[in-house]
């Protein structure tokens, strides 16, 4: 047994009674599933939490368009073998009803049009909870994120007005078109999740380990050039390196990382020694010193 | 490796987010990004030095005003442990963030600036420490770089400390005094050259050396039981399982069990950890258990030692503390969520008042204000099945809701 079993353990047995309170308080929860390891560590303890019952709820996909296309075929596999449902919106669905507008440019993303359509989906679907992979070490501003996150008709956080969380109980009391934003591993770190993992024995999709890849340089940053989604200026020049991902959001703005980790132990051994937070790697957050909290109030994850 | 959970709590200014960001970087904990962050900051503010506080005070309106508002958490961890700190506001308006803090942890700091000394937050600090029955709480002496590092000044504030713990009524609670200064890194990670005279340890190797057995209350078992799962496959046809944390102590196949409030027994048939079965479900462990016979049991139930049992009751006494803008109103009605059940209260009469600087009691109040802490009893319109919080601290305490605004208002502690 690994030496964190306790710590672990304890952990574990807090996101399964989580899981099992969202199901029990909500009238129509869903888990919101981005195919990243986060997501899938979540996808794992829901099942834990029910079996030998199925999950009680559906998955559900934000697809920005611009996912890495290892990560979409993991995401039909799993979905398929577990029997789970899985619901997906489109962002480019909400580009062509003139809901959002496509950034443009260098740092042009679609992280920040997830937001719409998101929102819209949970009122499509009247789901009154999403469970999230959010971790509280991530990032300043979601350290101080509630288990149970209530959001208004808006999917606004009013990171003022949060409601105490003590002991273990979790309130789930909303008023009619609010909903809430469940948070079952806000207490896991990114060491936490890898060595659970490793414990676990969870596959997650290739792009997490260490391959060869076409990429370029900008900004201290390395970016994958193997596709169209990440815009390059001519004269950013594609080299090949062994690199690996430590977030799948977003191609166009999630970094990798110089890495020789092919196998999960080697990961877990590299993020024990990195000196580099995970979120370093996302170009979304450097922004400005506030830019997560600004993007939460607005409904983002 | 065992996690520690520890809240912090200090007056504005007593340097709380200084001592976390110094214990950070002294554990090495500060990836490359966030110090370059916080040493680019500092610079553009024109600091000589680096101000660790950066590193926790997280959201936009506490870098603007320069201190903490809400229970941020920060993780860290050395080769012995994982540690959660909870670092909650100094300020007496954010006393419910201290309450909501110190709820969840095993161990507290209080810090308190050398040059102040023992003043009425203080007070009111290791109040609630006590009263949530923390086992464990280091007094920091802090910023004593700027007394001199004088053990004289150390002394006076332990002697005034000491007075206060006279009136405690957790006599148990073990507290330890240590002299650090945060900016400066004295006894803080590292043992200190420059205070000779104090020959105990630093504050890390304090937290480092305790044990996990002294720091947990433990009762008896309780099972609330969180969810039915019924699989209706051909596998598990006739499956019925109670899927819930255990608290307060284990629970073993066979063993004698009451189910309440229906008051049947049975026997504990097997219990489930995901696809494996076990002997034996331990504290906070999240299991699903099976009964020997069929009978009705649902969300909102407990499940008890036959020799074992809870009050079973309409009516308690608790200390509240109050936590909404809107006052308590005596004869007003809330939801009491005691763990996972839900039921209606009405607030039965407000006993009396506990004075904030914690020197006694304030007789006929008619409500409650924000922060407020006082004796109320309740009445309920169905039993619950609780402890006296000393005795157990999670079946002994609750938090109230509004059925209006549906806010979590309030928290007590059953008396």
């Amino acid at each position: 047994m690994n030496k964190d079993t306790s710590h672990i353990n304890s952990l574990e047995n807090e996101a399964i009674y989580i899981i099992r309170e969202v199901a029990a308080q909500f009238e129509k929860p869903v888990l919101l599933f981005s195919g990243g390891k986060d997501s899938i560590t979540l996808v794992r303890l829901a099942v834990k939490a029910f079996y030998p019952a199925k999950v009680p709820f559906p998955l559900m996909h934000i697809d920005t368009g611009h996912n890495f296309p290892e990560t979409i075929e993991f995401r039909d596999r799993l979905v398929k073998e577990l029997g789970l449902e899985l619901i997906v919106r489109n962002v480019q669905d909400s580009i062509d009803q003139g809901k959002v507008k496509e950034e443009s440019g260098r740092y042009a993303s679609r992280n920040m049009l997830q937001t719409t359509t998101l929102l819209d989906a949970l009122e499509e679907f009247k789901f009154d909870a999403a469970i999230g992979g959010a971790r509280r070490d991530e990032e300043k501003a979601r350290a101080k994120e509630r288990i149970f996150s209530v959001r208004d008709d808006f999917g606004q956080w009013d990171e003022k007005n949060q409601r105490p969380e003590l002991f273990d109980m979790l309130n789930g009391e909303i008023d009619h078109g609010q909903n809430v934003r469940v948070f079952p591993i806000s207490n896991w770190t990114e060491l936490d999740v890898w060595s659970y993992i490793e414990r676990e024995n969870i596959e997650i999709p290739s792009i997490y380990f260490a391959h060869k890849r076409k990429v370029f340089l900008r900004d201290g940053m390395i970016w994958s050039a193997d596709d169209e989604v990440v815009y390059r200026d001519e004269h950013e020049e594609v080299i090949e390196e062994m690199v690996r991902f430590r977030t799948v959001g977003d191609m166009s703005c999630t970094a990798a990382v110089l890495s020789d980790a092919v196998s999960i132990d080697k990961v877990v051994e590299e993020i024990r020694d990195s000196s580099i937070s995970e979120r370093g790697a996302r170009i979304d957050d450097k922004r400005s010193e506030a830019a997560m909290e600004k993007r939460k109030q607005q409904g983002y994850f | 490796m065992e996690v520690l959970k520890i809240a912090t709590a200090g007056s504005v200014d007593d340097g709380k987010s200084t001592l976390i960001g110094r214990i950070l970087y002294d554990t090495k904990s500060l990836t490359t990004d966030k110090l370059e962050a916080i040493e680019k900051t500092s610079k553009q503010r024109g600091y000589d030095y680096l101000d660790f506080s950066l590193a926790t005070d997280g959201l936009v309106a506490e870098r603007e005003q320069g201190i903490t508002i809400d229970v941020a958490h920060i993780y860290f961890s050395t080769k012995k442990k994982s540690y959660i700190i909870a670092d909650t506001p100094g300020h007496v308006e954010y006393t419910r963030n201290m309450v909501t803090g110190a709820s969840t942890s095993q161990a507290s700091i209080i810090l308190i600036d050398a040059r102040k000394g023992v003043i009425e937050q203080t007070n009111r600090h290791f109040f609630i420490n006590n009263l949530l029955r923390i086992k464990d709480v280091v007094v920091a002496i802090n910023k004593m770089d700027l007394v001199d590092y004088s053990e004289d000044v150390y002394n006076k504030i332990k002697a005034d400390f000491s007075e206060l713990m006279k009136k405690r009524d957790y006599q148990d609670q073990k507290i330890s005094f240590i002299p650090v200064s945060a900016l400066k890194g004295d006894n803080v990670v590292n043992k200190s050259d420059a205070m000779p005279w104090y020959k105990g340890e630093a504050l890390l190797e304090h937290l480092e050396q305790l044990d996990k057995a002294d720091i947990f209350n433990v009762g008896t078992p309780r099972f609330p039981v969180q969810y039915v799962i019924r699989p209706k496959t051909e596998d598990y046809h006739d499956f019925r399982g109670y899927a819930g944390k255990v608290y307060g102590g284990d629970l073993s196949v066979g063993d004698d069990i009451i189910v309440l409030p229906s008051k049947t027994r049975s026997k504990i048939k097997d219990i489930y950890f995901y696809d494996e079965k076990y002997e034996t479900a331990s504290r906070r462990s999240s299991v699903t258990i099976t009964l020997e016979n069929d009978i009705n049991v649902s969300r909102g139930d407990m499940i008890v030692k036959e020799n074992d049992l809870p009050t079973i009751d309409k009516q308690f006494t608790a200390n509240v503390c109050w936590m909404d803008s809107e006052q308590l109103n005596p004869g007003g009605k809330y939801i009491v969520q005691h763990g996972i059940n839900k039921v209606l209260a009405k607030v039965d009469r407000i006993n009396h008042k506990i004075n904030p600087d914690y020197s006694g009691f304030e007789k006929d109040v008619t409500g409650l204000g924000i922060n407020d802490i006082a004796s109320v009893t309740f009445k309920l319109n169905k039993p619950i099945f609780y402890d006296q919080f000393k005795n157990h601290r999670t079946n002994g305490s609750f938090i109230l809701i509004d059925p209006q605004s549906n806010n979590t208002v309030g928290a007590g502690f059953i008396q």
